[in-house]
C-alpha cells in the first residue's frame, strides 16, 4: 500500500512542487543575470536584492484580466495553453534524480518511474508539446501569432529530426533505453558519455536550445518582428501557462542532457578508486548541480548572442546537424561493431 | 475486469474521434481530433503491454505527421466554408461499394476467427524469443521473422522520399 500509492504520490507532489517553483526562480535568475552580464542590476526592489520577484510576478499575472479575442477560435485557445504545459510536466516522471536509497529504513528510488522505454517517451511528450504552440498561433486570429507558430512548427520539427537522431547514437552505447539504465552503462563504461560521444552532446545541445526556443533560436518570439510571437494575444494566467512551459521544458532539457551524457547523479569519473570522496556528497545533489550548469549556460548565451536569422537557422538544422547526427550513428554504430 | 473497462472506454473513445474527425467542418479541428484519436491508440498499446509500439505512435504519428498535416492545414488557409451544392465529381455509388467490401472484409475476419479454436490463432514463436524486454523483442522479431517485410517497409519509404524530393525540385 505504502510503496504502491503513497510513496509515488509523494514523490509526484514533491517533483511538480519544486518544478513549479524552480521555474519562478528560474526567471528571476535569468534576469539577475543579464542584468549583470550588461552592468545593470536586475530586479532589486522586491524583497533584498529582488528574491521576492517572482512572487509579486505571480500575483501580477493572476490578477490581470483574462481576454480571449473576440473572433479566436475560442476552445482551441483555451486548450493551447494547457497543451503546452502538461507536456512539460509529465516528463518528469522517468527523469532520475538518484540511484535508490535508504530512507527512514525503506528503499526510495529518486525517481517517480523508470519504464523500458524512458527516452523515446520523454521524446514523444516532448514532440507533443509542440501542438501549444502552433495551435496558440493559428487560434488567436491574428496575423503575428500565425507567423510566429508557422515559424515555431517549422524549426522544432526541423531540430527534432536531428536530435532524435542523434539520441539513438546514444542509445547505442547504452544498449537501453531506460533513463536509470544510460546511467548505470555510463557507470558501467567507466566515463560519462560526453567523453565518448561529444559530437552527440554539441548537437543534443543545440537542438535542446531550438526546441525549447531559446536564444539565439528564438524566432517563434522574436519581439522586433512579431511582437511578442505566438502569445501575443495571451493575458494573465494563460500567458504564464506558456511562459511557465518554456522554462519548464528548458528544465527538462538540461536534465536529460545531464541523464545522458554528464552521468546523471554520477559525481566526475565514478569508478576512479582515488576520487571515492566524491560519493560523499549526497547523489540528488550532483545531477541538481550538473542542470543548474545547463541551466546557467543557456541564460549566458542568450546575454551572448544574437538572435539567428531564419534561413541560417534551417541551414543549421538541415545541412549541418542532420549529416552530422547520421555521421554521428554510422561512425559509433562502425566503433561499436569493431570493439565487440 | 479493470482491464476490460479500460479497453471498451479506450475503443469507444478511438471510434467517437474518428467519427468527428470526418464530420468536423473546420479543418483544424478534425486535424485535432485525429491527434486525439492517436494518442488513445497509443493507450491501446500500453493496455496490450507494448509500451515501444506506444512511444513510437506517440512520436511519429501524433507527433510528427499530424504536425505536418496541420502546417500544411494552416499554410492553404481552408477558411472560406465548404460549399452546401452536391459535387458532380463525387462518385457516391464508388464509396459505397468500397464501404461494403470492407465491411464484408470484416465480417469475414470475424466469422472466420470465430470458427476456429482458440489454439489455432496463438502465436507460435512466442517460446523461442531469446531476448527479454519490450524493444529487443520487436527488434528481435524485424530482424528474424519479418526481415523481408521490414526492408520492403523501408524501401517504400526510400521510394516516397525521391518522389518527393523530384516534386519538390522541378530540374535536377
Amino acid at each position: 500500500m505504502i510503496d504502491q500509492l503513497v510513496i509515488p504520490l509523494l514523490k509526484i507532489v514533491i517533483v511538480l512542487n519544486a518544478t513549479l517553483v524552480a521555474v519562478t526562480y528560474m526567471v528571476l535568475l535569468e534576469r539577475k543575470v543579464i542584468a549583470w552580464a550588461q552592468s545593470r542590476l536586475g530586479p532589486m526592489r522586491v524583497g533584498p536584492y529582488g528574491v521576492l520577484q517572482p512572487v509579486a510576478d505571480a500575483i501580477k499575472l493572476m490578477i490581470k484580466e483574462d481576454i480571449t479575442p473576440v473572433r479566436a477560435d475560442r476552445w482551441v485557445f483555451t486548450a493551447a495553453p494547457i497543451i503546452s504545459m502538461v507536456p512539460a510536466l509529465i516528463v518528469y516522471a522517468v527523469i532520475p534524480f538518484g540511484p535508490t536509497i535508504k530512507l527512514f529504513g525503506r528503499s526510495v528510488t529518486l525517481y517517480i518511474t523508470d519504464i523500458n522505454v524512458g527516452l523515446l517517451y520523454i521524446v514523444s511528450v516532448a514532440s507533443v508539446g509542440v501542438y501549444g504552440i502552433i495551435l496558440a498561433g493559428y487560434s488567436s486570429n491574428s496575423k503575428y501569432p500565425l507567423l510566429a507558430s508557422l515559424r515555431a512548427s517549422a524549426q522544432l520539427i526541423s531540430y527534432e529530426v536531428a536530435v532524435t537522431l542523434t539520441l539513438v547514437s546514444v542509445i547505442m552505447m547504452a544498449g537501453t533505453l531506460s533513463m536509470v539504465g544510460i546511467v548505470n552503462a555510463q557507470y558501467n563504461q567507466h566515463a560519462w558519455f560526453v567523453f565518448l560521444q561529444p559530437v552527440a552532446f554539441v548537437i543534443v545541445l543545440i537542438g535542446g536550445l531550438a526546441e525549447t526556443n531559446r536564444a539565439p533560436f528564438d524566432l517563434p518570439e522574436a519581439e522586433q518582428e512579431l511582437t511578442g510571437g505566438f502569445h501575443t494575444e495571451y493575458s494573465g494566467m494563460r500567458f504564464a501557462l506558456f511562459f511557465l512551459a518554456e522554462y519548464a521544458n528548458m528544465i527538462v532539457v538540461s536534465s536529460v542532457v545531464t541523464t545522458l551524457f554528464l552521468g546523471g547523479w554520477l559525481p566526475p569519473f565514478p569508478n576512479t578508486a582515488a576520487l571515492h570522496f566524491l560519493y560523499y556528497v549526497p547523489s540528488w545533489a550532483w545531477f541538481l548541480v550538473k542542470s543548474f550548469l545547463f541551466l546557467y549556460l543557456f541564460i549566458w548565451i542568450r546575454a551572448t548572442l544574437p538572435r539567428y536569422r531564419y534561413d541560417q537557422l534551417m541551414n543549421i538544422g538541415w545541412k549541418v546537424l542532420i549529416p552530422l547526427a547520421i555521421a554521428n550513428l554510422i561512425v559509433t554504430g562502425i566503433v561499436k561493431v569493431a570493439l565487440l | 475486469m479493470a482491464q476490460a473497462i479500460a479497453f471498451y472506454f479506450i475503443s469507444a473513445c478511438i471510434l467517437g474521434f474518428a467519427v468527428l474527425v470526418v464530420s468536423t467542418r473546420d479543418t483544424v479541428h478534425s486535424v485535432l481530433f485525429l491527434v486525439l484519436d492517436f494518442l488513445f491508440v497509443a493507450a491501446l498499446y500500453v493496455l496490450l503491454g507494448a509500451q515501444f509500439l506506444a512511444a513510437i505512435q506517440v512520436l511519429v504519428y501524433a507527433g510528427g505527421i499530424v504536425v505536418l498535416y496541420l502546417f500544411v492545414v494552416m499554410l492553404v488557409n481552408l477558411k472560406r466554408p465548404p460549399e452546401a451544392h452536391s459535387d458532380p465529381h463525387r462518385r457516391t455509388k464508388l464509396g459505397f461499394g468500397l464501404a461494403a467490401a470492407v465491411l464484408v472484409e470484416f465480417g469475414a475476419i470475424a466469422v472466420y476467427s470465430y470458427a476456429r479454436p482458440a489454439a489455432a490463432i496463438a502465436p507460435p514463436a512466442a517460446a523461442a524469443m531469446p531476448v527479454s524486454g519490450n524493444t529487443e523483442q520487436i527488434g528481435w522479431l524485424l530482424y528474424t521473422s519479418y526481415l523481408i517485410p521490414f526492408e520492403i517497409a523501408s524501401m517504400l519509404l526510400l521510394v516516397a522520399m525521391i518522389g518527393a524530393i523530384v516534386l519538390a525540385k522541378r530540374e535536377l
